[in-house]
Parts: structure tokens; sequence; C-alpha cells
């Protein structure tokens, strides 16, 4: 009796990940019905937001956060991704073993900060030298993706050293035996061998990019312009929801949830297929 | 290339990436630290934020994340329970176990959207239920992950040693599969609240923030992160410093609970 | 559309969030009278134990938030056409004038060293001038060394009735700018804020910018601010005074619920961009109004030095008088 309650709950319980995704689905759809229908598909390459007169109708496209979600997003990925494999490698390749704890624990810890820290200190501390670098006004698309790849950075790195923990040591000693460099034993061992876990860590933190709200609103300028040079300011998705979502109304508010709805499908899709693709087959 | 001098290369530019990582690392905690300790008073704990204090927006803070947790935990546990012990193996439970995955993931931003849209817009306004309700959407699905992954390390032979003694099934999972995975679990709980702790996006327009001390959870409430984000971008020294002050505070409470979780894990295994 | 009622009303149902009245008023809306609203309530409650918390986030913010009836009421700089308050049923009265600078970030510039005329002004704002050495922002200050560096104008990331009150008086010098609460930014460099705070940050951090912001937020920082020319070319300093004087030509009705523009007024010594404030209350909700009057009753009685120290002008005493007897005429005093 006790026992067909318990496992009834918990089965309720599992199910509810599913129905979440599928309501969050089912009411952003519906919330941006009113969007879609006005817009339809011109709303992806539109670049106008502009809301009518006492904020009744508008035209309202979706370029300009589209293009600086993904932009930001593919500037913090160049520049995440090699000094993540870097840490993976030094983790699992070169640290002598009395070191790989505290470093481990380090890298672990970076990404336990809020992302909201990371905003505030990139703000003040990290975009002055960003404009000093690179020019321009210190905010922009660049300073976003720099600040979100060391973001990802740790989150990549410590999926990537895992990956990387895997190669059965076995094979590595048989490559050591016979005169292959640490480098070689990386390139030809390590990295085939957890290649499917090094993508999909990338992939993973892709999907973590580019929903990361609070840094990015700090540093990427909050304006609706396409930018012309990679220091120009700029607008994501998630930036625009932070800043505008509140105040909007009717069209507006409409168009809003349809570009949470476009960051969801993109984000679900690009996870999932991590998930799916690259570590499917080990979690059994 | 001579490959000695490339494998040398490679090393070395291994080991500065892991430099490069640890110094920003240093470097967020020092500014921290010089900046926020310079903001941290006395009266910054006793006085509410419309007198310059974050009193009230630690307690609300705290209070929507432990609420959060005590809705997400129950739920969290048993659906991992669900997942490892009875649907183990199952197509049902593999795609749960994918899409929880993924949820973890999900833009944090977008959950405050769809919390707005069904507890803040039907009910005529920011309400601390909203925020709570984000928080424990967020945290969801870290502890289906945590409780799965815990119980699967409990060996094989607890199990069968419980069914050997004739406990039912549901007993055998609460007294002595969990039991053995307790450690785990707790950590993982652990874990996922230091996450969530320091959520900003699923509040801003959830929750919202309140500059008063508030427990009616009906209301606007406050909130440590929102307020961090507002008082920022101020342009005055006083209200920057308190920010900083809250931020070192925040940050200061998030890794001691992470150190902790991974303290008892260590000491496990 | 009926499934979003379908879903809005099985969620309604399902979660029971009892509506417990709450002890403190709410309220949200414009950042533009955000700090004279912060002292304010904070002298309200010091003087009478009650709670007002009023959040400045913007004007937008504001309007959406009355409209839907999240707050008990609602800041904005705009003011609602009296069709638009009738559509909503909403009550519009002002609480106090305010008035927007030039602020700027020009190493070696002091404050009221720098003249915009109104041909500089517009030149600026609509990306016409792209350097600060531009001969129409150099004309008028021979005196000033400006630097052939692109301009960065800062302007405001919300829907800001500051915003709105601004592009009136760039509609004014230029009637091909459109007056609104958020417009896309023609200027080559454009950095956006939250808020008139965030707005301010924003001048501060970055050089050779220049942006628009409310009077107390350039006192409060020490910014430098520019001389404007106003409706009759004269350049004039933004000081209370020249507030003051810009004040006395609005003219405000209870008829139209007070809806008036009040910016670029007439007369040789007036600030050109000044701005009411306005409050906003729903009809239907009498008891709260009545506790929001009472405070802006308190704020009227008590609150000008406030707000005079602040940097804005309080509202004539007729004026005032005029809103007192509005609320009595609404039943809501």
């Amino acid at each position: 009796m006790g026992g067909k309650l318990f496992r009834n709950f918990s089965f309720f319980s599992a199910t509810l990940s599913f129905f979440l995704l599928v309501g969050i689905f089912a009411i952003l759809f519906t919330y941006a019905q009113e969007s879609m229908h006005t817009f339809g598909f011109d709303f992806l390459y539109t670049e106008i937001w502009e809301p009518g007169e006492d904020d009744e109708g508008g035209i309202f496209g979706g370029y300009i956060p589209i293009m600086g979600t993904l932009m930001s997003t593919l500037i913090a990925m160049i520049l995440a991704t090699p000094l993540a494999m870097g840490i993976a490698i030094f983790l699992t390749e070169i640290a002598p073993g009395q070191i790989v704890k505290p470093f481990s624990i380090a890298i672990e810890l970076l990404a336990a900060i809020p992302s909201i820290i990371y905003g505030m200190w990139g703000l003040f501390y990290f975009a002055p030298i960003v404009q000093l670098l690179f020019g321009g006004n210190g905010v922009g698309l660049l300073t976003a993706g720099i600040v979100l790849a060391i973001m990802v950075i740790p989150f990549m790195a410590a999926i990537t050293r895992d990956s990387m923990n895997t190669t059965p040591d076995v094979l590595k000693e048989s490559a050591y035996a016979i005169g292959a460099t640490k480098f070689e034993v990386i390139k030809d061992v390590i990295m085939p061998y957890s290649k499917g876990g090094i993508i999909g860590s990338i992939i993973l933190s892709l999907g973590r990019a580019l929903g990361e709200t609070m840094a990015v609103a700090f540093l990427i300028g909050s304006v609706m312009t396409v930018p012309k040079v990679i220091t120009d300011p700029t607008t994501s998705i998630p930036v625009l929801l932070a800043n505008n979502f509140a105040e909007a109304q009717d069209l507006e508010i409409s168009s809003m949830y349809y570009l949470a709805l476009i960051l969801f499908v993109v984000s679900f899709t690009v996870i999932a297929l991590a998930k799916f693709y690259f570590f499917g087959r080990k979690k059994h | 290339m001579n490959r000695l001098l490339l494998n040398k290369i490679v090393l070395i530019l291994s080991t500065v990436s892991a430099f490069i990582g640890i110094g920003f690392l240093f470097w967020i905690l020092i500014t921290l630290t010089y900046k926020g300790l310079a903001g941290v008073h006395f009266e910054t704990f006793t006085k509410d934020l419309v007198e310059g204090g974050i009193r009230n927006l630690l307690v609300g803070q705290f209070t929507m994340a432990l609420m959060a947790t005590l809705v997400a935990v129950p739920l969290g546990v048993l659906a991992g329970i669900y997942l490892r012990e009875y649907g183990h193996g199952s197509k049902f439970a593999s795609v749960i176990r994918t899409l929880s995955d993924v949820m973890t993931s999900a833009p944090s931003i977008v959950i405050g959207v769809f919390v707005f849209a069904i507890l803040v817009d039907p009910f005529g306004g920011y309400n601390g239920w909203a925020g709570i309700v984000a928080l424990a959407i967020m945290m969801l699905p870290i502890i289906i992950g945590t409780t799965d992954n815990m119980l699967a390390l409990v060996p094989k032979e607890l199990r069968e040693a419980g069914i050997a003694l004739g406990g039912s099934k549901h007993k055998i999972i609460l007294q002595i599969v969990l039991q053995a995975a307790k450690v785990g679990v707790t950590t993982g709980i652990l874990l996922s609240f230091a996450r969530i702790i320091g959520e900003t996006a699923p509040l801003l327009f959830t929750s919202a923030n309140n500059q008063f001390f508030t427990m009616d959870l009906t209301g606007q409430f406050p909130s440590l992160t929102v307020s961090i984000y507002n008082l920022a971008t101020y342009p005055d020294e006083a209200s920057r410093n308190l920010a900083w002050a809250a931020s070192f505070i925040l940050t200061a409470i998030v890794l001691f609970i992470n150190l902790t979780g991974r303290y008892f894990t260590r000491n496990k295994h | 559309m009926t499934l979003k009622k379908i879903i809005t009303a099985a969620v309604a149902a399902s979660v029971a969030l009892t509506a417990v009245h709450a002890d403190e008023l709410k309220g949200r809306g414009a950042s533009f009278p955000g700090p004279v609203y912060k002292a304010w309530t904070s002298g309200y409650f010091a003087a009478t134990g009650k709670k007002v918390n009023y959040t400045p986030t913007g004007s937008g913010d504001g309007i959406k938030s009355i409209t839907k009836r999240m707050v008990d009421f609602a800041g904005s700089d705009k003011p609602l056409k009296p069709a638009k308050l009738k559509k909503e049923k909403l009550y519009m009265f002002p609480s106090v004038v305010g008035s927007i600078v030039l602020a700027y970030n020009l190493d070696g510039v002091k404050d009221g060293e720098l003249k915009l005329s109104r041909a500089a002004v517009d030149a600026i704002f609509t990306g016409k001038a792209k350097f600060w050495d531009d001969a129409v922002i150099t004309k008028e200050n021979a005196g000033l060394k400006l630097p052939h560096a692109p301009i960065t104008t800062c302007v405001r990331a919300d829907k800001s009735g500051t915003t709105f009150n601004f592009t009136y008086f760039l509609n004014k010098i230029n009637p091909e700018f459109k007056v609104s609460k958020k417009p896309t930014w023609k200027a080559g460099k454009v950095v956006a804020g939250k808020s008139n705070s965030g707005v301010s940050a924003n001048i501060q951090q970055i050089k050779n910018s220049i942006g628009y912001i409310e009077y107390s937020y350039k006192i409060k920082l020490g910014l430098p601010a520019a001389q404007v020319e106003n409706k009759e070319g004269k350049f004039i300093n933004p000081t209370v005074a020249s507030f003051q004087d810009a004040a006395k030509y609005a003219s405000w009705t209870p008829a139209n619920d007070f809806y008036a523009v009040i910016g670029d007024p007439a007369g040789a010594t007036s600030y050109p961009i000044v701005a009411a404030t306005f409050i906003l209350l729903p009809e239907e909700k009498t008891e709260t109004n009545k506790q929001v009057t009472a405070f802006m009753d308190w704020a009227y009685a008590n609150g000008d030095k406030a707000a005079a120290d602040l940097g804005y002008v309080p509202l004539p005493s007729s004026t005032k008088d005029e809103i007192r007897k509005y609320w009595e005429a609404k039943g809501i005093k």
C-alpha cells in the first residue's frame, strides 16, 4: 500500500520535468502568438524595434538581439575552447599530483561565482582594459564575449577533464612505452578516446553562453543597433528581456515572448544534441 | 617541426592557460574582497535597503532560496529515485533523464519569463511566491541529476541484502539505498542551493525587489541579487559601495557553501 | 487567445495565492523623480511610520504597471493624454518639476563651460556631428579645446519619460525628430543605460561622452553639464533659478487631468529642457488612492525643501490647491 503510493509519487515527480518543459514551451508559444501572426518569420531579419504611439502596435524585429546573442556566444566560444582544453590537459596530464586537487577546486569555484558578480567585475575592472587595448567605449560585443568566455571556461574545462580522465591508463602507458611524447599521447590517444565528451562539453558551454543574462547585461551596451565593429555596443535576447520585458505591453511583450521562445528552442536543441549525441551512450 | 619542441610548446601553453584561469579567479576574488570589505559595516547587516543596508535583502534572498529548496528537494529526490530505482533501464526513464539534464541548462531568464506569465501576470503583481517557483524550477533538475547519480554509486549488493531480509522495495530505497547515498545527495542539495541563491535573472520580474523589510510573499519581495544589479549601475559612490559589499557577501556565502559541500564528499570517499 | 485564457484560468485555480492586504503602498515608474520620491518616502516613513515603496524603474514600466493594476500608483514623466487616461481608467496629477541637463565627460572642460546651441544639440543626437571638434559645436566654444574624438551619446535602455521630454525638446528644434519614450537613435556611437542612474554611470565611465540626465543626478555626482540655448537664443546654465523661471510658463488645469508638456518655454532666462513628472492612480481603487493622496498631500506640505535641495522645483502653491480640489472632486482625498 505505502509502497504503491511512494512509487506513484516518485513517478509523478519524475514526469514533472517533462511537464515543465512542455509547459514552458506552450506558455511562450501561446503568448508569442500575436507577434508571430503579425510578423511571421520576417521577425527574424527585421532590424526595427519600435513601439507605436501610446505603446499600441508598432514594428518589432528580432534581428539585432538574435545576432547579438549569436555573435557574443561565438566570440566566447572561440576564446574559451583553447583555454579550457589547455586547463583540462594541464589537470589530467601535466600537473603533479598534489597540485591537481587545489587547481581543480579553484577552477570549480570559478564556475560557482554568480554571474552578476562577473558582470559587475567586468564592467568596472575588465571593460576599461578592453577599451584600452581595442578602443570603443569599454562596453560592447567584444567585452561581453570575453567575459562570457571567462564564465564558461571552468564549466567546459571541468567536463573536458572528466572525459579525458576516462581514458584507460593502459592505453596511455602503452603509447608512452613506444616512446610517444605527452603531446602525442594527448593528440593520438586521449583526444580520440574522449572526443565525444570534449565536443559535448563545447556544445554544452555554448548552450550556457547563449542563455547567459546578467554578465552580458552589464557589458553589451544594451542598445538596439547593429554593431559596425566588434567593440560596438549592441544587445542580446536575454539582455533585452532583462531590461525591457517588465515595461512592455501588447504587441511588444508578445514579441518579447517570441524572442524568449526562439532562445528556448535554440538552447534546448543545442543542449539536447550535446546530451543525446555525445553523452547519450556513456550514461547507459 | 621537431616533435619534442612541439611537445614542449603544447605543455607550456596548457600550463599557461591553467594559470590564466586561476589568475581570473584571484583577480575577481581580490577585487571583491578589496572593494567589498571597504563597504561592509556593522550597519550593513542591521539596516534595510531603504536606509543603506542589506538586512532585508539577505533575509529575502535566503527566504526565497530556502522555500525553493523545500519545494524542489522532495520532488527532485523522488524523481531521482524513480529514475534510478523504479524506471531504470526503461525508455521512459532515459527520456526523462535527458530532458531533466537539458532543463539544467535552460536559460534562467526564460524561466523568469515563464513564471511571469503564470504567476505574475494573472495575479496582478510581482510577488515572492513567483520568485520561489522560478528558483525551484531552476533547482529541480539539478537535484534530480545528483540524486540519480548518487544512487547509481550505491552498490547493488546493498539492495540485494535488503531484499534477502524481506524488505519491501520502498523501504529498501528509503532506509538502505538513500541512507547509503545520504552524503552525496546532501552535497548535491548544498551545491544546488549555492547555485540558486546567486541567481538574478529568474527574479528580475518575478519577485522584483523591495527596499523595506517584509515577509509578505504576496507582494514585491526583497532580493539581494536584484538589488546588486540595480545598485551597481547607480552612479553614486554610496550605492556602488553597497553593491560591492553585497557582492562580496553573496560570493562569500556561495563559495562557503560550495567548499562545505566539497569537504563533506571528500571525507566520505 | 482562448488557450491563453484557459491556461491562465487553470493556473489561477490551481495555485492558491491569497491576496493578503499589505501594509505598504507600492509604486513603480519614472526614475526622473526617483531621488526626490526617495527623500519624500523616507521623510513620510519617519513622520508617520507609513511605508511607501517606490521603485524607480522608468516611466514605461510605471505606465504598464498601473494599466495592468500591478501597483497602487505609478510615476511617469510622460503625461498621458485625457483620452488615454479615460481608456485605462486612470487619474493623473503632477508632483514636482525637474529639469534635464546635458552632462558630459570631456577632459579639461569644466562644468558650464561647454555651450550647446540648439543646432549643436540636434547635430549631436541625430549623428550629424560625429566628432567633438565639429564646426557646429566649436562655433560657440571658441575658448575651449575640443578634441577630435568621436562623440559617444549616452541614452536610455528603457522606455523613459526623461527621454520623452528630451525628445520633445529635440522635436522643437528639428521637427523630423520623433517624440518618443524610446526612439531609435541615429547617432554614431550610442551606449544605453537603465534609468537615469545607468546613464549617469555611463557618462562617468566613458570618455568623450555626453548624455541627458535629470539635474539631481548631475548635482549628486558632480558631473559637468552644458549651457543650452533656449527658445530666445540665450545660453542658459542649468540652475534652480533658471528652472524656476522656466516653470513659471507652465499652465496646468484639472479639466484635462493637468496634461501639459512644459519643455522649451518662453522667457529669456528660462532653462529650456524642463519637465513635470506625474502620478497615475487607478480610478477604482478608492481606498489605496486615499492613502496615496495622503502621502502626496504630506509631500506638498512638507517636501518642498527636500525637493529644492535636490534641484527640483516644487509646484506653485496655486497648482497644489488645484490638485487638492481635483482629489476632492474625484472622491480620493
